[in-house]
């Protein structure tokens, strides 16, 4: 029931209890407790609206930066991911397996503005050694949603 | 100038094209039409089956293949059918590949039915049998199934419905437009029934995959004693999302398969090859998909129905196919002015029950192979629509 009802939300946050009840077969209040349970429990962490900025024009921008970082001595890279959540322009950070330790995404309001933030701010973190930026030039599909003209339903109005 | 009446065939003339191709047409010229109205799912097919049907296409995998289709494929065929189903069929003589479920549909008919033999055929139904069988010269003979029996055949129906020529008895479950299933205790009641009879049943299982209650599907092919008058029809375009593909397939007993074939191989040669070799991926790696899908299905169909009741559409709980068959009886319209004000005033689309014969009067067909958030809308519309009518 838990899962069901995770992949439900993940795939649209703004059903109502009612509905959700329908879908899983049961009544409103188990709906209700079992999130209430996992909000507490910290596996629902927040809900969010999939956005297309690009359709504002403002000239934001968003990169991918990889970090190559030096763990520390006890923490490994805990403090340093931690370090780094802090800039309120860091939408995710997240470590990774392979050629480089800490992928974080950056959001500003211009390339000029994100390209600094990692001049100034990430790159000179004692703990940093190299970065490398990559910005996202065009979304195509995000958290599951097409941002782009996806796929039409070609089956007409009506067939028996 | 030649009088076409006189040169064509007359049972192929005499079958009327249904009243409710107008209706159709409407809805499809029609601009931002909110449809409930199809009856195939809305799932791409899945990837690896889309993949492999490239990968034979890159290898030139182009060619006929032996009008009973790939042996490969029919020995899959037996082995998901024995693991599903627990029927045995031999893949070298009980197994017929053909173009969809209907093709195989229409050769059964036309290798059993002689001239003047009876086919029954319960109705609200898909609505092929009545035509083929008229076109094979048979008799269709009908039996309304009722609301109160969820749309199942009784068999003290089927027993009305039994004369010295009844050759063929039709099981279209689970049901297209209905939603009704057969439980394994309502075919066992019909198996008393054709016991000992030279009666021959069509199973048309192409919903199979497709069912939501407790208990799974089960095929009247492997009630005790009916294997050797049962010919079971099944394909790929429900469970795994391949309408466009053309591939269903017929399993009975050699002596019945081999005539279906002799006709298969005269007008169609084979199954497209190309379809074939990705239907063997879908039966050997496919069973996640259809799991995902009839998942996926369950949920929209408990909406839509819930959805339905609570506005007032009385609407049984479809336990098999993808539809909801609520009744709009207690709106006064008949199934067609239903629909057909429906469809002027709100932009949705819905096929009238009578589409699948005269006992679908009085309901409505509503697909749910469409997104929550399509269906939510559809039901919204519906909504409004009933409110006016008062």
């Amino acid at each position: 029931m838990n899962i069901k009802l995770l992949k439900l939300l993940s795939k649209n946050a703004r059903y109502s209890v009612s509905e959700l009840a329908t879908m899983l077969g049961t009544d409103e209040n188990t709906v209700q407790a079992e999130i209430n349970e996992m909000k507490k429990n910290g596996l629902i962490r927040g809900y969010k609206a999939v956005i297309d900025w690009e359709k504002l024009d403002t000239g934001a921008v968003s990169a991918i930066i990889e970090l190559k970082v030096s763990p520390q001595a006890d923490h490994g890279f805990e403090e340093i991911a931690k370090r780094v959540m802090m800039y309120s322009e860091v939408e995710s950070v997240y470590l990774m397996s392979g050629g480089y330790d800490l992928c974080v995404t950056v959001r500003g309001k211009s390339f000029q503005q994100v390209a600094m933030f990692v001049a100034k701010e990430l790159s000179t973190i004692d703990a940093v050694n190299s970065t490398a930026t990559h910005f996202i030039l065009r979304r195509y599909k995000e958290l599951d949603v097409v941002l782009c003209d996806g796929d039409y339903d070609d089956r007409g109005s009506i067939s028996l | 100038m030649i009088d076409y009446n006189k040169v064509l065939n007359s049972k192929v003339t005499d079958i009327k094209p249904s009243g409710i191709r107008k209706f159709f047409d409407i809805a499809e010229q029609m601009k931002d039409v909110i449809s409930l109205g199809v009856g195939e799912p809305d799932f791409p097919t899945p990837w690896h089956i889309r993949s492999e049907a490239i990968h034979s296409l890159e290898k030139g995998r182009t060619r006929y293949t032996s009008n009973a289709g790939l042996l490969k494929m029919r020995e899959e065929i037996a082995a998901v059918t024995k693991r599903k189903y627990g029927m045995e069929y031999n893949p070298n003589t009980e197994i017929l590949v053909s173009i969809g479920g209907s093709e195989a549909i229409d050769g059964v008919i036309r290798a059993v039915v002689d001239s003047g033999d009876e086919v029954i055929i319960p109705q609200p139904s898909y609505v092929c049998y009545e035509p083929i069988t008229l076109l094979a010269g048979g008799t269709p003979v009908i039996i309304e199934t009722k609301a109160e029996n969820e749309f199942r055949i009784t068999p003290e129906e089927l027993k009305k419905a039994i004369t010295p020529k009844t050759k063929l008895l039709i099981l279209p479950y689970p049901c297209n437009p209905t939603g009704a299933i057969m439980r394994k205790c309502d075919l066992e009641a019909i198996a008393e029934v054709l016991k000992g009879t030279n009666i021959l049943v069509l199973s048309d299982e192409i919903y199979s995959e497709l069912t939501f209650g407790t208990e799974k599907h089960v095929s009247i092919a492997s009630i005790d004693g009916m294997w050797e008058r049962t010919v079971v029809v099944n394909g790929f375009s429900k469970a795994y999302s391949m309408t466009g593909w053309r591939l269903g397939y017929a399993m009975g007993p050699e002596a019945i398969i081999k005539q279906v074939t002799k006709i298969h191989q005269f007008a169609i040669m084979c199954a497209p090859t190309i379809s074939q070799y990705a239907a063997i991926e879908a039966l050997r790696n496919g069973d996640d998909d259809i799991e995902k899908m009839r998942e996926e299905y369950d949920m929209r169909r408990r909406l839509i129905v819930d959805g339905f009741n609570k506005l007032g559409l009385t609407c049984r709980e479809p336990l098999g196919a993808f539809y909801a068959f609520p009744s709009i009886e207690s709106t006064g319209l008949t199934s067609d002015e239903f629909c057909e004000k429906l469809l002027y005033s709100k932009g949705v689309a819905i096929v009238p029950g009578t589409a699948f014969g005269k006992g679908g009067e009085g309901f409505v067909r509503a697909s749910y192979c469409y997104s929550i958030d399509h269906i939510k809308t559809a039901l919204e519309r519906i909504g409004e629509f009933l409110k006016e009518l008062k």
